[in-house]
């Protein structure tokens, strides 16, 4: 056992840049050190009464010389290791709660907002387009090709666009708009200590800050191939395993470039301009940077 | 209740008399089949419990084969497993959640749950509290029974051509609830809600019976605080199941109506193979809210049994008297109490309001002082003791050990 044990400390060190993820957003930083500190004063209470269990076993070996002590209560003693526990509890809660306020608080106003979808057995993503709004989107009209639903009786949803991947600004807030279409997923970055429920019939968000380009992971981790994910940690079925979604951090400039070149959803797929009302059409056309031609 | 079984008594004492040469009534059924006896019910929850450990034991360690082991052939189980096995000689996805979410349910519900508080609390509340039998021996009989009901269709969903219950062991709808997201989800989940709703049925009927045994068929002079503490952990425990157990019926229960007629407790704006759902309004959170009322609950219903048994344990083997029983006491009602109020901390991040969350926070810490306050005691009865170490104790100690670093 006590090589186990030994075996199991190597282990867990030699390992230990596995478990430990580095952390690439503002957040995370708080919430790890939340995380060690509660370590920290667990571990010590653990390896104090773990000593003192098997000391006490070993050193009061049954004799028959000796008879045990009788002492079956003490007051002034339970006070005090109910007290101690009681004050040591009381700080992590309220550590605790400024973190966790602090990271649920509501996104600053300037964040970019993506929404993120969960299906079987994939992720969608949309971003608002130039006018920084996500168009309103109904699951009735879902369809083999308008994944979203997108309600095109809404001239927001007109420049929404949906790329393959998933792109953020490194250094600026941004904002998951998280849901699900048929059961729950789960979005989880660990990179960016980030996890948050895709609910179908309840949109959910989560705000963060990334603060490290893929470039720099890439190099801070010393893997040429490193990209940032996410996955899904909700049982959703057959495909759960493969719900991945690829993400990347750029520099702010580098992040409006790409955004400036995507083509808009509608403008891909044309013939939903057909759900687009009369009067909207060529709102839509012009918003979608369609060309007459392409219609006609 | 308690009046009745001595009225009884006295009538089958007297019926004995009367007839000389009447034969004892009890023949080999009554005595080993349908027994109302709290030492032989004990021992069908025994075996049924040890049989249940070995089928969940046995699934994980075919879900464990492949997680281990990602790249291994696997063709060797067709044999048994069928079509579970994938044309790459993988076991397919949807068996492997099916075998994690027996597994899981086996192991809390069947093995942990009815499996240990039957066995124990049967055989020892009568011994250690001075009582003749159970209350009713009639409805320990049923409680069995119900859980062997129970077993059998759980058992049975194992083997049908779509597969038992996939969605994990906490049945998430809308997972859980539509046949079109995963095969699983089709007679294998009618099959384990069924099997649940009895189960429930016999965990209330032996939780009713503890309870009452131990408030009313103590022995002359067995006040409440000269109770054994494995008594006081029984206690808390039957008190625990029958206040939470009912809220996953009902959670259960919506569940079926969702599936079968068309109500939308936690179905809304689903659309899924290619079709838009008419259920609006719904909410999953819902589900997760009622099912961890009693998941949470759950695990002091697993461990506080347990507790008591260690606790004496450890005071015997160390021939001292265990440390602080009216703390024990205290803090075995400690968490009773808590183990109602924390189970969001299953859901944070859910999308429940984040409020809520910070309540749940607190109260999850506040839970942490009767345990703390539980191994000190623990700790201070082995203290200048003068310890014997029989396989009782070890596992005792182990148990503390175990408990400093999970609990
Ligand atoms: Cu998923
Ligand atoms: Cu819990």
């Amino acid at each position: 056992m006590i090589v186990c044990f030994i075996l199991l400390f190597w282990y867990s060190i030699k390992e230990f840049d596995t478990y430990q993820i580095p952390i690439a957003s503002e957040h995370g930083v708080i919430t790890d050190r939340l995380f060690w500190i509660t370590m920290a004063i667990t571990g010590i209470v653990f390896i104090i009464t773990q000593i003192l269990l098997f000391y006490f076993s070993y050193k009061y070996q049954h004799s028959p010389r000796r008879s045990a002590l009788y002492f079956p209560d003490n007051y002034k003693l339970e006070f005090i290791w109910t007290i101690v526990p009681a004050v040591v509890l009381t700080i992590l809660v309220v550590y605790g709660l400024t973190v966790w306020n602090k990271v649920m608080a509501p996104a600053p106003e300037d964040a970019e907002v993506v929404e993120i979808l969960g299906y079987q057995f994939a992720w969608k993503v949309r971003y608002p387009g130039k006018d920084e709004t996500l168009g309103a989107y109904d699951f009735r009209k879902i369809d083999a090709v308008n994944d979203f639903g997108l309600d095109f009786t809404d001239k927001a949803t007109f420049d929404d666009f949906s790329p393959r991947e998933l792109h953020l600004p490194k250094g600026q807030p941004v904002e998951f708009r998280i849901r699900a279409r048929d059961v729950l997923h789960s979005v989880f970055a660990p990179h960016f200590r980030l996890k948050m429920d895709a609910v179908p019939g309840m949109p959910t968000r989560f705000w963060f800050v990334p603060t490290k380009t893929t470039a720099e992971m890439r190099e801070e981790t010393g893997n040429p191939e490193f990209n940032y994910e996410i996955a899904c940690t909700e049982v959703c079925g057959r495909g759960h395993f493969s719900m991945r979604l690829l993400v990347i951090v750029e520099e702010p400039e580098a992040y409006e470039q790409w955004k400036a070149e995507q083509e808009p959803w509608l403008s891909k797929n044309p013939e939903y301009l057909s759900s687009v009302p009369e009067n909207l059409k060529e709102l839509a056309m012009i918003k979608s940077q369609i060309e007459h031609t392409a219609i006609n | 209740m308690a009046s009745t079984v001595v009225d009884e008594h006295v009538d089958h004492t007297l019926d004995d008399h009367t007839h000389d040469h009447h034969e004892h009534h009890e023949n080999f059924i009554t005595k080993y089949i349908f027994s109302t006896d709290h030492k032989t019910i004990a021992k069908q929850y025994l075996i049924t419990g040890i049989f249940w450990a070995l089928i969940g034991g046995f699934l994980s360690l075919i879900f464990r084969l492949q997680l281990g082991f990602p790249e291994t052939q696997l063709e060797w189980l067709r044999p048994l497993l069928g079509k579970w096995i994938t044309t790459a000689g993988k076991l397919d996805p949807e068996f492997y959640l099916a075998l994690v979410t027996m597994h899981g349910t086996i192991m809390v519900f069947f093995v942990l749950t009815a499996g240990l508080s039957g066995t124990f609390s049967n055989f020892l509340i009568p011994l250690q509290i001075g009582a003749r039998d159970m209350a009713s021996g009639f409805m320990n009989m049923l409680s069995y029974w119900f859980f062997f009901a129970s077993s059998v269709i759980m058992f049975f969903s194992l083997f049908i051509e779509t597969g038992p219950a996939s969605g994990g062991w906490v049945i998430y709808p809308p997972l859980s609830a539509l046949p079109q997201a995963m095969s699983g989800s089709g007679l294998g989940m009618t099959l384990w809600l069924i099997a649940m709703a009895l189960f429930i049925v016999s965990t209330l009927l032996g939780g009713i019976n503890y309870i009452t045994t131990i408030i009313n068929l103590r022995t002359l002079g067995m006040s409440f605080l000269k109770l054994p503490l494995t008594i006081w952990s029984f206690f808390f425990t039957a008190i625990i199941g029958l206040l939470s157990f009912p809220v996953l019926l009902g959670a259960a229960l919506l569940l079926i109506f969702d599936r079968s007629f068309g109500t939308s407790f936690y179905l809304s704006d689903i659309y899924i193979a290619g079709e838009a759902l008419p259920h609006m309004g719904g909410s999953p959170i819902l589900f997760q809210h009622l099912f961890w009322f009693l998941g949470h609950p759950e695990v002091y219903i697993v461990i506080m049994p347990a507790f008591g048994i260690t606790s004496e344990i450890i005071s015997t083997n160390s021939r001292k008297p265990i440390f602080g029983y009216k703390a024990m006491i205290i803090s075995l009602l400690g968490i009773t109490v808590l183990s109602f109020v924390v189970w969001a901390h299953h859901m944070f991040v859910s999308g429940m309001n984040p409020f809520l969350g910070s309540i749940f926070m607190l109260l999850t810490l506040i839970i942490a002082i009767p345990s703390a306050v539980k191994v000190f005691n623990y700790l201070t009865t082995l203290w200048k003791g003068n310890i014997i170490f029989t396989p009782a104790m070890l596992f005792s100690i182990g148990l503390v050990s175990f408990f400093i670093s999970g609990g």
